[in-house]
């Protein structure tokens, strides 16, 4: 590895906002012009202000090492000592490293969880990009009060199937590399299969939703996808159906336990560390349309509601509203997106049609020379085929799968406000039976009968019947718990939404940095392909 | 009804396909203007010159696509050039596609934002105006071809066409009812008289006819299937086009921050759109433009081979009526005498037409190299151009992470 490894660029010190403004307008400054000196601008601009290299930190984080190679090279890009020339060669410089890691990283897939490998079987491309929770949790925990440090990263892995015909399942290797102390060791990994996934979901639902807390929504079952695993079709589909599952769990997961709360509930500890779990029935419920049913059913009774919170300020009733509407405009995005997708593998197809058609009318051509070319053209055009299908696979998994996993999280936090719903109404409800009582009570004093009057206050001080919760047993203390229910239930909701929204902007920074380093590995393949065609083609004669 | 002038184009629109034209100062013609009515395309045809076969030194005149058509199906129906390759007829001007595309944007336009609307109007005229150039280009191109030609350049109708100031209508209704039959049932025969396969004598022409049949169809073959990649290059550019739109929807009075964040995601995927756009029309004029154009010029060849190959009947048919007229002892010498008119003909013509396929393989390769040159540089520039872009707003948007953290762990994954 080169001794840039390691080094990170540190952040410009208060000048963010005049860095982005003056990046975008070299960047915008490019327009229509075919120019090859558009690329130079964009450090012409961002050399305004001084670096400073500091040394990286280190964290025992094990993806530090990995992550920074093309930044320190752009860093020496904008120090404005190089020509234009060596900027981009620079860049190709780069992406070089960062092919080169790959090779590297491989004993470390181990513990983090190969995707890849894992895959190979399948058809389907390699290069998915697994989101890191080190990130998350890292920065996360820079934002909270405790200031623990501490390390999780969860994977999901090795899908395989067990079993055969109607009864066979895909089972998925749940590994887990933590530093926390809660857990017996620091390395595990334990066996699970999707109906686990969904008996934790329900576990943790029935424990925290009455709190406020968002609970992320497992994957969705998928009968159609399943049956045709389950047949042993051993297809590019139902290789991508399990992919697909398997990254959508590897993600469930590690929203859990990126939730601080959740992590510390036993049940998901359980889930993580335990060679044998308990088979979780009754998950009919909890699939996917179900789960759904549930949601919408949430909000409509939300709205159904005849007595209209009294809000304080009207940050929950807005805060709705904005859920609501971003709700409609990620499925908006989805569906542009999946149109995309689409569109992707209809053009990888095309090319590879293509790509023959050329090789055929380069196998009649007289010209030997411009036979030979065409030939090396419809290679490239095959080569492409292949960059398209990849940027197709990463079209869905990195921008696809986000959307739809943020739509269903919406759906979560709607459900949170309708638990808050839900306390308040008890609460309305306790206050009106004991305004009722003390109406009663009243009229009784009014009507000077002492006896009732003593049984109307009993009546107030009555004894319920106690539950294992129920500690205080009269109506005001009861109205009183309730109160002091609701007031906790609106802050861990606030808070909640304050933490959800925090990590769906990082979520979602992280996902286009992730497209953005697909696309740039991609267009770098690109470059390659088509400057090893160029001479082929000036051979003409 | 829109116009549009062809003014400043820039040279690279231009004689891209076909090479070598416009060489020949003593002749020189372009299509600088052209007005879109409706249908029609209005043609302005410029012709500079030093001949003195010409009236002035410099003129121009309207010409409409079906006046172009004319001087095609002229030329071809002209006896003494069935030696000669005869550059094809320019296709029709097709707004077909954007024209609807129009259409259906102006149903959905309720259906989008302000801004979405704007912009997807504004790439809709960006095609029309991408289709106007390439039917300008062709066109001139096909006038072109004749005047760099030693003996099209000095056809009279041509000189009609470049100088007559008035409308040729009057012509064309003639030539369209009395070539047109001629002209298919000449197509229609055509495959077979080459491949029923009168025996050629010449071992030139025998390779040349394997070779233009074959390549025809796999020619006709590859421009089909580019077109598909074609299309699909700008489908990709409408999604991103239509995320770009989405990310920029948020109402206006949500000023979260994840909103900013969105306006500058959408930022990104606008310049995707563009950058892929580029691509797309890049390859198509290159690429696809440079296959549909050699797919007519293949065509034209394979009709001077056509016309040998009957020319070549005639003379094997007034061989066997001399033949027939000496048994018969009558009619010779007309029999004589038309023998030795097909002979002349078909030795012009084999004569003729050697010269002029041999120099059409050598344009043809002239033309691959230079478009694949071409188009292999300006992929290189724009996937280059593209990498940089990523790797800049890669760069803007990591360093913005919150913390010193800044880092990307997944870089790994290369």
């Amino acid at each position: 590895m080169s001794g840039s490894c390691g080094r990170i660029p540190p952040p410009f010190p208060d000048n963010e906002d005049q860095e982005a403004e003056s990046d975008t307008r070299v960047l915008d400054s490019d327009e229509d012009d075919d120019d090859d000196d558009e690329g130079e601008d964009i450090f012409t601009g961002a050399r305004s202000n001084p670096i400073t290299p500091t040394s990286a930190p280190d964290e025992g984080d094990i993806f530090s090492e990995e992550g920074s190679y093309i930044r320190s090279d752009v860093h020496h890009a904008t120090n404005g000592l190089h020509s234009d020339e060596e900027e981009l060669d620079l860049f190709t410089e780069a992406t070089v490293e960062l092919t080169l890691t790959n090779t590297t990283s491989q004993g470390r897939r181990e513990i983090t969880g190969p995707t890849a490998s894992a895959c190979n079987t399948t058809q389907v491309p390699n290069s998915i990009l697994k989101p890191s929770i080190v990130t998350k949790t890292t920065e996360e925990l820079e934002e909270e009060e405790s200031g623990d440090q501490f390390e999780l990263n969860i994977a999901v892995t090795n899908p395989e199937k067990i079993g055969d015909g109607m009864n066979a399942y895909m089972s998925y290797k749940v590994s887990t590399q933590t530093t926390l102390p809660m857990f017996l060791n620091k390395t595990f990994s334990v066996r699970r299969r999707f109906s686990d996934f969904l008996g934790l979901y329900e576990k943790i639902s029935a424990k925290h939703s009455l709190l406020g807390c968002i609970i992320p929504p497992p994957p969705q079952k998928s009968v159609v996808g399943m049956t045709k695993v389950k047949v042993g079709k051993e297809d590019s589909s139902s290789a991508e159906f399990v992919e697909k599952r398997r990254a959508a769990l590897e993600r469930y997961l590690q929203r859990v336990v990126a939730h601080p709360s959740l992590l510390q509930d036993p049940d998901v500890r359980e889930f993580l560390e335990r060679d044998e779990l308990l088979r979780a029935v009754n998950t009919q419920t909890l699939s996917g349309p179900g789960l759904l049913k549930m949601i919408n059913r949430a909000s409509d009774a939300v709205n159904k509601m005849t007595i209209k919170m009294n809000e304080s300020d009207n940050w929950f009733e807005s805060k709705l509203q904005e859920v609501e509407n971003e709700e409609q405009l990620l499925r908006r995005l989805h569906a542009a997106v999946d149109s995309l997708v689409n569109h992707r593998k209809e053009l990888c197809s095309n090319t590879a049609v293509f790509s023959k058609s050329v090789a055929m009318l380069g196998s009649v051509e007289e010209n030997s020379a411009l036979s030979r070319a065409l030939s090396q053209l419809a290679e490239v055009e095959d080569k492409m085929e292949q960059l398209h299908q990849q940027q197709a696979f990463n079209d869905f998994f990195i921008l696809a799968e986000l959307l739809a996993d943020y739509i269903r999280l919406l759906g979560a936090v709607r459900c949170c406000f309708e638990q808050r719903m839900k306390v308040w109404q008890r609460l309305q409800e306790a206050q009106s039976t004991l305004q009722k009582k003390r109406e009663a009570e009243a009229k009784l004093l009014w009507a000077n009968k002492p006896e009732k009057l003593q049984q109307a206050k009993d009546d107030i001080n009555e004894v319920k019947l106690s539950t294992a919760n129920d500690k205080h047993n009269t109506w005001e203390s009861k109205v009183s718990q309730y109160e002091r229910d609701f007031e906790r239930v609106t802050c861990t909701v606030r808070k909640e939404v304050l933490r959800f929204e925090k990590e769906k902007a990082r979520d979602f920074k992280q996902h286009i940095v992730k497209y953005l380093e697909s696309l740039l590995h991609t267009q770098h393949r690109l470059v390659k392909c088509w400057e090893a065609f160029l001479p082929e083609a000036k051979a003409i004669a | 009804q829109a116009a549009w002038s062809s003014e400043g184009f820039g040279s690279h629109w231009v004689r891209s396909v076909s090479v070598d034209l416009n060489n020949d100062a003593s002749l020189v013609i372009d299509i600088p203007d052209a007005l879109c009515e409706r249908d029609k395309v209005k043609f302005t045809v410029h012709t500079k010159t030093t001949l003195s076969s010409f009236q002035k030194p410099e003129f121009s005149v309207p010409r409409q696509h079906e006046e172009f058509i004319w001087l095609h199906d002229t030329i071809v129906e002209t006896e003494e050039y069935a030696g000669l390759i005869i550059p094809p007829a320019p296709p029709k001007p097709d707004f077909e596609g954007p024209r609807e595309k129009m259409h259906k944007l102006g149903e959905g336009e309720s259906s989008m934002t302000k801004e979405e609307y704007a912009k997807m109007k504004q790439e809709l005229e960006a095609e029309y105006l991408a289709v106007f150039k390439k039917t300008v280009q062709v066109h001139e191109v096909f006038l072109q071809r004749f005047s760099s030609h030693p003996i099209f350049r000095k056809d009279r109708n041509f000189q009609i066409f470049l100088e007559y100031d008035q409308d040729l209508s009057v012509r064309r209704k003639n030539a369209k009812e009395m070539f047109g039959g001629f002209f298919k049932n000449m197509v229609k025969s055509a495959d077979e008289v080459l491949i029923s396969g009168v025996k050629e004598v010449d071992e030139f022409f025998e390779q040349e006819k394997t070779f233009l049949l074959d390549y025809s169809s796999k020619i006709k073959d590859a421009t089909a299937k580019a077109e598909k990649m074609t299309r699909s290059h700008k489908n990709v550019a409408d999604d991103y086009n239509h995320i770009s739109g989405a990310l920029n929807s948020t109402a206006a009075d949500n000023n979260t921050a994840f909103k900013k964040h969105l306006e500058k995601y959408a930022e990104v995927f606008e310049k995707l759109r563009k950058l892929e756009d580029r691509v797309a029309s890049d390859q198509e004029l290159k690429l696809t433009e440079l296959l549909r154009y050699y797919t007519r010029d293949i065509q034209a060849a394979k009709d001077l081979l056509y016309r040998r190959a009957r020319a070549l009947a005639d003379n094997e048919n007034s061989n066997k009526a001399l033949d027939k007229a000496r048994l018969k002892g009558k009619d010779i010498a007309q029999a004589e005498e038309n023998q030795k008119q097909c002979l002349q003909k078909f030795d012009k013509l084999s004569e003729s037409g050697k010269k002029e396929l041999t120099s059409f393989k050598a344009r043809r390769v002239v033309a691959f190299r230079k478009n694949l040159i071409e188009m292999t540089e300006l992929e290189i520039k724009h996937a280059k151009v593209r990498r940089l872009k990523c790797c800049v707003y890669h760069y803007m948007f990591t360093r913005q992470c919150s913390g010193s953290h800044g880092k990307p762990g997944n870089l790994r994954e290369f």
